[in-house]
């Protein structure tokens, strides 16, 4: 194990690089991650996660409207996210919780694909193979081996490749969990097979704090970093607020993937702001005073306050409020325009291949969606029209 | 020549080695299948011609060798994962049934994840606890998933390879107990297509369906039979999802009597699945109502008592006698 990392596994440091008060500090370890991160690459992350949050907000708000079947809130999450996503090289593959929205933004995922999971239109909603992001998985921690087979099937692909080719083209896998998913065993057989195998894979982990009701304490006694090294990885903690510490963090790790020096896990403590998702309340298990304590560690505003210190003018923040505003108004009347899919097309992605008591009830199904088509019965308009629908899709 | 003599182990063994010959993007893994060749050396040799890379030890974890199958499949991969036994897949469930059945649905075709699991199941074989189940209804009752098993060497050899070149899922059950049967195997000629059952006997006054470890216990029974002047039809199912309703139906439809054997307890079992669709097609043709032969609802007994348990040529017999007899058994 390198210096880096031992120390910080040592010491359980939590690396922080921006204060909340928007103080940069220089850390020469850490710092020559962000050699490259500039004054517009900040104001690229604070895009990014203003955008997301817009996103979230316009989410909660669909939802409760009526629009969606459930929100699933980011806020507060949004540097850890960003951070980590940006991070990513554009070959790499990232593997989600139900919550990475704003990863997702940086993988080029279009919002109101997104939607589609949360309107009950698709259980999946974009393509994984174009955007290098998984589709969402709603079973806790089910995605992290299938992350780690992933990043073994790369190191296999790359047998035989120089370092030069590794380095330049080589592809790295992050597989993202949280504290409540973190006592689930397929975290630990993850770490396990990963360790095994040395593949390049970045556990990330965004510790909130709160698994829906119960509070880390519950999950573990000890900083989920402190795992990595019973598993012989490099634990990092950094903290999840701050956007520039965690994307250093995250670039040293992938880049120590990518190079083929194994696995890493990094927890981001951060705080989930909002609720657990749409149906949740979190009025009934935990306090206003702990919520509030949390507002003044945001993850946004410490960057606002960097870049006014840095001269950025009230015009840059006016604009990008403005640009927020119309991609939710656009990912708004996107969810609303999306056609009423049928039934019909769910029967085409059972198999890959032909089985034949799919196209023996799908058969059936055509048939008796025929029997409402003509209207005759006195079927309700919705009915009949849905079945119309069907019945020229197929023809 | 192209066919040879050997038993069922050893044609799983043959067609595994030509499966990575030919695909390079094929492996197996699993727990002690390379070093030790597996405890049933259904991979023996394999790791020393292929390499680790191919023929992999995993870390002793089902979850994780599922979960990272499904990984390497998203990656272009044909992973064939070994479950040490029927009993020890449970550990694995959450993945293949969440996860492996559902991907190419939630992904809206765009992913397929082409994953083999190789399951030796049933009992008979005299061990422990967890080491003698038949547990196929559970994952054919999951959309998504293809069920397989062979009873012949010759099946075996070229289902397994059929079940990797499919581009769905299969759970691949392996009749443990006969794993020494031997038979004649054919390497260049197919066996008929997996989804295809097949009729190992023509008979005309009844039907036994069986698979897998059952189809010898049914043919012994149709032998049996004969002395009681009955010519019994036998089918070997094969494929237990999708499952060839045509050509049980076809058969009972001509013998007017079907009994359904298999080791899973008959309650819930896939013969009352089939047992209904028949009763359904076949009703008017039927000259009795459908007998199933199979475990009891208990969890699989100790070995001194498996013999009782496991339908055997006389419970066979004893169904097919209420078929000629419906009033005895109302």
């Amino acid at each position: 194990m390198d210096t880096i990392t031992s120390q910080a596994t040592a010491q359980d440091s939590l690396i922080q690089l921006l204060a909340p008060d928007g103080t940069r500090s220089a850390n020469a370890e850490w710092d020559a991650w962000l050699e490259d991160v500039d004054l517009e690459a900040i104001q690229g992350f604070y895009r990014d996660m203003v955008l997301a949050r817009r996103v979230d907000e316009e989410g909660t708000a669909l939802q409760r409207q009526g629009e969606l079947v459930l929100w699933v809130p980011l806020r507060g999450q949004e540097a850890a996210q960003v951070a980590a996503g940006r991070a990513a090289a554009p070959q790499d593959m990232l593997f989600p919780t139900y919550r990475e929205h704003a990863v997702a933004m940086t993988r080029g995922v279009s919002v109101a694909e997104m939607l589609r999971t949360f309107r009950g239109i698709s259980h999946g909603g974009w393509d994984p193979t174009r955007t290098g992001f998984h589709v969402y998985t709603m079973v806790l921690a089910a995605q992290v081996p299938q992350a780690v087979g992933y990043a073994q099937g790369i190191q296999r692909d790359q047998k035989g490749w120089d370092q030069d080719r590794v380095e330049r083209e080589g592809e790295t896998v992050m597989a993202f969990f949280g504290d409540g998913s973190s006592s689930e065993g397929d975290v630990h057989e993850s770490m396990v097979f990963a360790a095994s195998s040395q593949a390049p894979v970045v556990f990330f982990c965004q510790n909130n704090q709160w698994a829906i009701s119960v509070p880390f304490e519950v999950q573990s006694r000890v900083p989920l970093a402190q795992r990595a090294a019973g598993y012989g990885m490099p634990g990092i903690r950094v903290d999840g607020n701050d956007v520039l510490a965690v994307h250093a963090v995250t670039r040293w790790a992938m880049d120590r993937a990518r190079r083929g020096e194994g696995p890493a896990l990094i927890e981001a403590v951060t705080y989930r702001r909002g609720a657990h998702t749409t149906a949740d309340d979190p009025t009934k298990y935990r306090t206003r005073d702990e919520e509030t304590g949390w507002d003044d560690k945001d993850p946004l505003l410490r960057v606002e306050r960097l870049l006014r210190s840095a001269g950025v003018t009230q015009d840059y923040f006016d604009e990008l409020a403005q640009e927020a505003d119309t991609l939710a108004a656009e990912i708004r009347a996107a969810a609303l325009a999306f056609p009423t899919p049928s039934l019909e097309s769910a029967f085409s992605h059972i198999y890959a291949e032909p089985h034949s008591l799919v196209q023996n009830e799908l058969a059936w199904f055509r048939e008796y969606q025929a029997g409402f088509a003509d209207g005759a019965d006195g079927a309700d308009g919705s009915d009949g029209a849905g079945a119309t629908e069907i019945k020229e899709g197929t023809r | 020549m192209s066919t040879e003599r050997m038993t069922v182990a050893k044609a799983i063994n043959a067609g595994l080695a030509r499966v990575l010959e030919e695909n390079p993007k094929s492996l197996l893994l699993g727990e002690d299948i390379g070093r030790l060749g597996g405890v049933y050396r259904i991979t023996e040799g394999l790791q020393a011609r292929f390499g680790e890379d191919r023929v992999v030890d995993t870390p002793l974890a089902e979850s994780g060798i599922i979960g990272t199958s499904i990984g390497m499949a998203m990656r272009g991969y044909r992973p064939i994962a070994e479950i040490q036994f029927d009993g020890f897949v449970f550990p694995g469930f959450n993945q293949i049934t969440t996860q492996l059945a559902k991907m190419h649905f939630r992904t809206e075709g765009r992913v397929n994840v082409p994953v083999t699991i190789r399951i030796p199941y049933g009992g008979g074989i005299g061990s422990v606890e967890h080491h003698s189940e038949s547990p196929e209804a559970l994952f054919a009752h999951t959309a998504g998933l293809r069920i397989m098993t062979p009873s012949t060497p010759h099946d075996a050899y070229w289902m397994i390879q059929d079940a990797v070149a499919c581009d769905d899922p299969v759970i691949f059950f392996e009749p443990k107990r006969r794993y020494w049967l031997k038979g004649e195997v054919d390497t260049e000629h197919r066996a008929a297509p997996p989804e295809r059952a097949q009729v190992v006997r023509r008979g005309t006054d009844a039907t036994i369906l069986a698979w897998g470890p059952l189809v010898p216990v049914a043919l012994a029974a149709a032998q049996a039979a004969t002395d009681d002047g009955r010519d019994v039809e036998v089918i070997d199912l094969r494929s237990l999802s999708p499952v060839d309703f045509d050509t049980v139906i076809a058969s009972t439809r001509r013998t007017g009597r079907l009994i359904i054997a298999h080791e899973a307890p008959t309650f819930g079992g896939l013969g009352g699945e089939i047992a209904a669709r028949v009763s359904e097609h076949a009703f008017f043709q039927l000259e009795a109502p459908v007998a199933r032969v199979g475990g009891f609802h208990m969890p699989y007994p100790p070995s001194k008592v498996e013999a009782q348990y496991l339908p055997d040529i006389d419970r066979i017999l004893d169904a097919l006698d209420t078929t000629f007899n419906p009033e005895v058994s109302a």
